[in-house]
């Protein structure tokens, strides 16, 4: 396949305008011993018919899920994606533009931007959102660096009931920034109060955590402002449809993987880095920031703005090196939450949490099952205990058509995380814990 | 400026959708709740619900759709933005992204179930080693700015391994924002490199700067001006000497693919822009996705896990066993719905497709550098490569500036070039045409170009007043920065 349009007269007629006899001689300038003498050791390309069909064939070797039903969660979520979302984002005036450096050929993008923008705060109940970042894993780590920023410190205290993924992202990019993360013990699934020094630059919660569990996230947040640190929270935004926002609980800096807003699974990407944050640490706010104003003639519009934080600007100096983020996932997630709007978010946050406690209590009844952390209130995820090797309780389930995961290890034994969206709905939920009792059992 | 408001032929922008909303305006439907009812504990719950907008769907399809209409795109027209590679994006890398054997898998799904997404990532990885001349690569970094920063870590680990830990990295001052911004990141200074008057690495400047605190140089070649550095042996021996390491940045790699190959230049980090050389769609700004490969020496350091393949059993598999690596760098497995595309663009052009996508690059932008130059001569003499960086200082003298141009260039029908960037030339225009544009494209753009030049001198008000064919004219950035207006 071959996008390039030239004909052969083209190619002649343009090589002879440039003063270039051949295709060869627009190279003759490279030093002989870099060039490959050879051709790449690749295949031949493919008509579209035929590339087409490689790809059903790899595609069909994966199990999706359209062929078993999801009930796996730990950072990714089987919610119902709406057909307006991609409908909308899919056109492909927005999907081939290019970051809108020029503002009058962009509104389009800028607007969708500014409007979600102003959804994340409602969401939050913070005071300002970004135009969004990679995913809630980089994502807190961009919020780590606003907090060292702003604080003048490096000492990071971690929840040990967050996610592992943000643990390891933590450290990998702690190792060229300055700082480990430390963490807060969550021995009976909730973070425990904890003593804020005055060096710690943040105190990290994830709530609801990567067990499912709430936290009580506002007496941590109030011992990290008694020691003028930053609070950070790791949400889920469908969850601040009946839980209270990060604002609310004292949260300076709300992070989230906003894959759950109108983003495909994916296989783990593309999705959403969501951050919001007060106005105070606005110029610490790391990427692309809309904002609005006016033109010439005092219309209203929309540019990229504050772009004095950024690389392309401040260069070494700059809040944080983003360049390309992830608008379009951004312009889906404004569409999907238009769609929801407040009554539907409410509905469809108050139906994860119903349909997670009916499945809790009807798992939790089996033998060979019961929850890790009986007692502790959850939202649409909670973590069950296995007498068999959870690996293998997980692996029976799947082969009876139902994914369950991923295990996390808690104090030194696993963890088998189940999550309810919903999508689930009571058949499906009943023939989970039917698959449950077999593979449990056996 | 002139005082009078200037007619603009488009409607104006659509109201937001804050404006929209009615109190009980619904769009969702959801099934009836089938298990009892069980709210969550009233200290945890919210009291006021967040004031999302009330519309219906009829609504929000207007809305968007009118949104997308006053947005360009590759598919509305030309797009020459300089360093960005903004080429045809395939409907086919489209349609396969959206299979459900892609789009629907989990990312936390037992291996033995994503056996064919695992092959895929494996097979892009070989072809992307393959590309690069290089061992291994890592497929996690979702953009290219991510993908600089791990292979700084990676560079920085390597270092520490070494027993030798470094603190400056050099970087010529043509380069992009997002290099030095890096360079802090992975805890390393900025040493600026300056360009000669070839606009090449200056050697000699070169020379006095590398020591052995140097980590490492991080390049772009062709460089952001366009021009191919021609002793980039030399370069490479000078940092290799001292124990540093040269970093590629592979902005522009779309110049050399499949005749040149980063590995053999002498780089042992390469990292890559899919939505450049790849055609992935860059989304109105992402998703992107930023491999990053490196020589033999560096694997061990690359982000856990990588994919790995037992060809015994002919099964691939997640290898996280990996004690040097740097750790993650993205939540999951990197942009893999971008990978997909990546995958079905390097598969679809295959060896001498990749290699005429490079000739067409270069053909097309010797071919408009000189159609255009009698007006916007070039900053360099060099010879271009894919892209080159031409000066409107000539139009000076006359009240127009680079700017002006541009705004001027998008009322006659075009996305215009990058501007003031690099940032070492006057009043530069960076332009990239890319291997998908045509002669009679290339033709129309440079036929403005020269109309522009000539309005410059006989109507410059056509350009101070541009551009007047867009729902808004030039936008007052300085007042957005200073009186915030965020959100509704």
């Amino acid at each position: 396949m071959q996008f390039a349009p030239h004909t052969d007269d083209d190619v002649q007629e343009m090589l002879a305008a440039c003063g270039r006899s051949s295709i060869e001689d627009l190279y003759a300038h490279l030093p002989p011993d870099v060039v490959l003498g050879r051709d790449l050791d690749l295949a031949e390309g493919l008509s579209e018919l035929a590339l087409t069909r490689e790809m059903r064939e790899l595609a069909a070797r994966n199990r999706n899920a359209d062929g078993y039903v999801c009930f796996a969660g730990g950072g990714a979520y089987d919610h119902y994606v709406p057909a307006v979302v991609w409908a909308m984002a899919g056109r492909s005036e927005f999907y081939t533009s290019y970051t809108p450096y020029q503002p009058e050929l962009s509104q389009g993008v800028l607007q969708a931007l500014f409007e979600y923008q102003s959804m994340i705060c409602e969401l939050t109940g913070l005071e300002v959102s970004n135009a969004s970042l990679y995913d809630g894993a980089t994502a807190l780590v961009e919020a780590v660096h606003m907090a060292v920023a702003a604080t003048g410190r490096r000492r990071i205290l971690l929840s040990e009931a967050a996610d592992p993924r943000f643990w390891e992202a933590l450290r990998t990019y702690g190792r060229g920034a300055g700082y480990e993360p430390e963490p807060i013990p969550a021995a009976g699934g909730v973070s425990e109060a904890t003593e804020v020094r005055d060096d710690v630059a943040a105190v990290v919660v994830q709530h609801p955590n990567v067990f499912g569990n709430l936290e009580p996230a506002s007496a941590l947040f109030e011992s990290a402002h008694a020691a003028d640190a930053r609070a950070i929270q790791i949400f889920d935004p469908l969850s601040v449809g009946t839980l209270a926002p990060p604002g609310e609980l004292g949260a300076d800096i709300a992070v989230a993987e906003g894959q759950v807003l109108g983003n495909h699974l994916n296989y783990g990407g593309p999705y959403l880095g969501i951050v919001a944050a007060r106005m105070a640490d606005v110029r610490r706010m790391p990427g692309r920031i809309v904002g609005e104003t006016v033109d010439v003639d005092g219309r209203s519009g929309y540019v990229l703005t504050l772009q004095a934080r950024e690389q392309h600007i401040r260069r070494e100096k700059a809040t944080s090196n983003i360049c390309t983020n992830q608008t379009l996932m951004a312009v889906a997630a404004t569409v999907y939450l238009a769609w929801l709007g407040p009554a539907g978010l409410a509905e469809l946050a108050r139906q994860c949490h119903a349909k997670a406690a009916y499945a809790a209590d009807a798992l939790d009844a089996l033998p060979g099952v019961e929850l890790a952390f009986p007692g502790v209130p959850f939202f649409k995820e909670f973590a069950l205990r296995t007498t068999r090797e959870a690996l293998d309780v997980q692996r029976d389930v799947l082969d009876q058509g139902y994914l369950v995961g991923p295990i996390v290890p808690h104090e030194g034994r696993p963890a088998l995380l189940v999550s309810v969206t919903e999508r689930r709905n009571r058949d499906e939920i009943d023939g989970l814990v039917d698959a449950m009792k077999t593979a449990a059992a056996s | 400026m002139t005082g009078a408001p200037v007619r603009r032929d488009g409607p104006p922008l659509p109201s937001t959708l804050s404006a929209l909303s009615r109190p009980g305006r619904r769009a969702y439907s959801l099934p009836e709740l089938d298990v009892p009812d069980a709210p969550v504990p009233p200290e945890h719950a919210r009291a006021t619900p967040p004031a999302l907008p009330e519309v219906g769907e009829r609504d929000i399809v207007r809305h968007f759709t009118r949104l997308s209409q006053i947005n360009y795109g590759i598919d509305t027209g030309f797009y020459p933005l300089g360093s960005c590679s903004m080429k045809y994006n395939p409907k086919m890398a489209e349609a396969v992204a959206s299979y459900p054997g892609f789009a629907r898998l989990h990312p936390h799904q037992p291996e033995d179930s994503v056996q064919g997404a695992l092959e895929l990532l494996y097979r892009l990885e070989r072809a992307l080693c393959e590309i690069t001349g290089m061992a291994r690569a890592t497929l996690q970094p979702p953009a290219g700015a991510s993908g600089e920063l791990t292979g700084l870590l990676i560079m920085r680990a390597y270092h520490a391994k070494q027993g030798k830990p470094r603190s400056k990295i050099v970087i010529p001052d043509s380069a992009h924002g997002t290099n030095p911004a890096s360079v802090t990141l992975a805890g390393y200074r900025v040493v600026q490199v300056p360009s000669d008057a070839r606009g090449l690495v200056d050697l000699g400047q070169l020379a006095k700067i590398v020591d052995e605190d140097v980590a490492g140089l991080m390049l772009t070649n062709p460089n952001t001006l366009g021009l191919f550095e021609e002793e980039i042996v030399g370069i490479a021996e000078a940092m290799h000497r001292v124990g540093a390491l040269l970093y590629y940045d592979g902005a522009n790699l779309n110049a050399i693919i499949g005749r040149v190959r980063p590995g053999d230049m002498g780089f042992d980090i390469v990292h890559m822009n899919t939505h450049k050389t790849f055609a992935t769609p860059h989304g109105g700004g992402g998703p992107g996705a930023g491999p990053v490969a490196v020589s033999a020496a560096l694997e061990p350091f690359l982000p856990a896990p990588v994919v790995a393949f037992d060809p015994d059993a002919g099964r691939y598999s997640w290898d996280a066993d990996r004690p040097d690596s740097i750790g993650r760098v993205h939540g999951f497995h990197g942009n893999f719905g971008i990978l997909v595309r990546a995958f079905a663009y390097v598969f679809a052009h295959g060896r001498d497709g990749l290699k005429a996508v490079g000739e067409r690059a270069v053909l097309n932008a010797n071919y408009l550098a000189q159609a255009v130059a009698e007006a916007y001569p070039p900053a360099f003499e060099g010879r271009p490569m894919h892209e080159f960086v031409a000066t409107a200082s000539g139009l000076k003298k006359h009240g127009i500036r680079a700017m002006d141009v541009a705004k001027r260039l998008i009322d006659l029908g075009f996305h215009p070039s990058t501007v003031y960037f690099p940032l070492i030339v006057e009043e530069a225009m960076m332009i990239e045409p890319t291997e998908t544009e045509s002669r009679e494209t290339l033709d129309a753009f440079a036929a403005a170009m020269l109309q522009a030049a000539r309005e410059a001198v006989e109507d410059p008000d056509l350009l101070h007043d541009a551009p007047r064919s867009t729902p808004v004219g030039r936008l007052d950035e300085a007042r957005a920065a200073r009186e915030l207006k965020l959100r509704w």
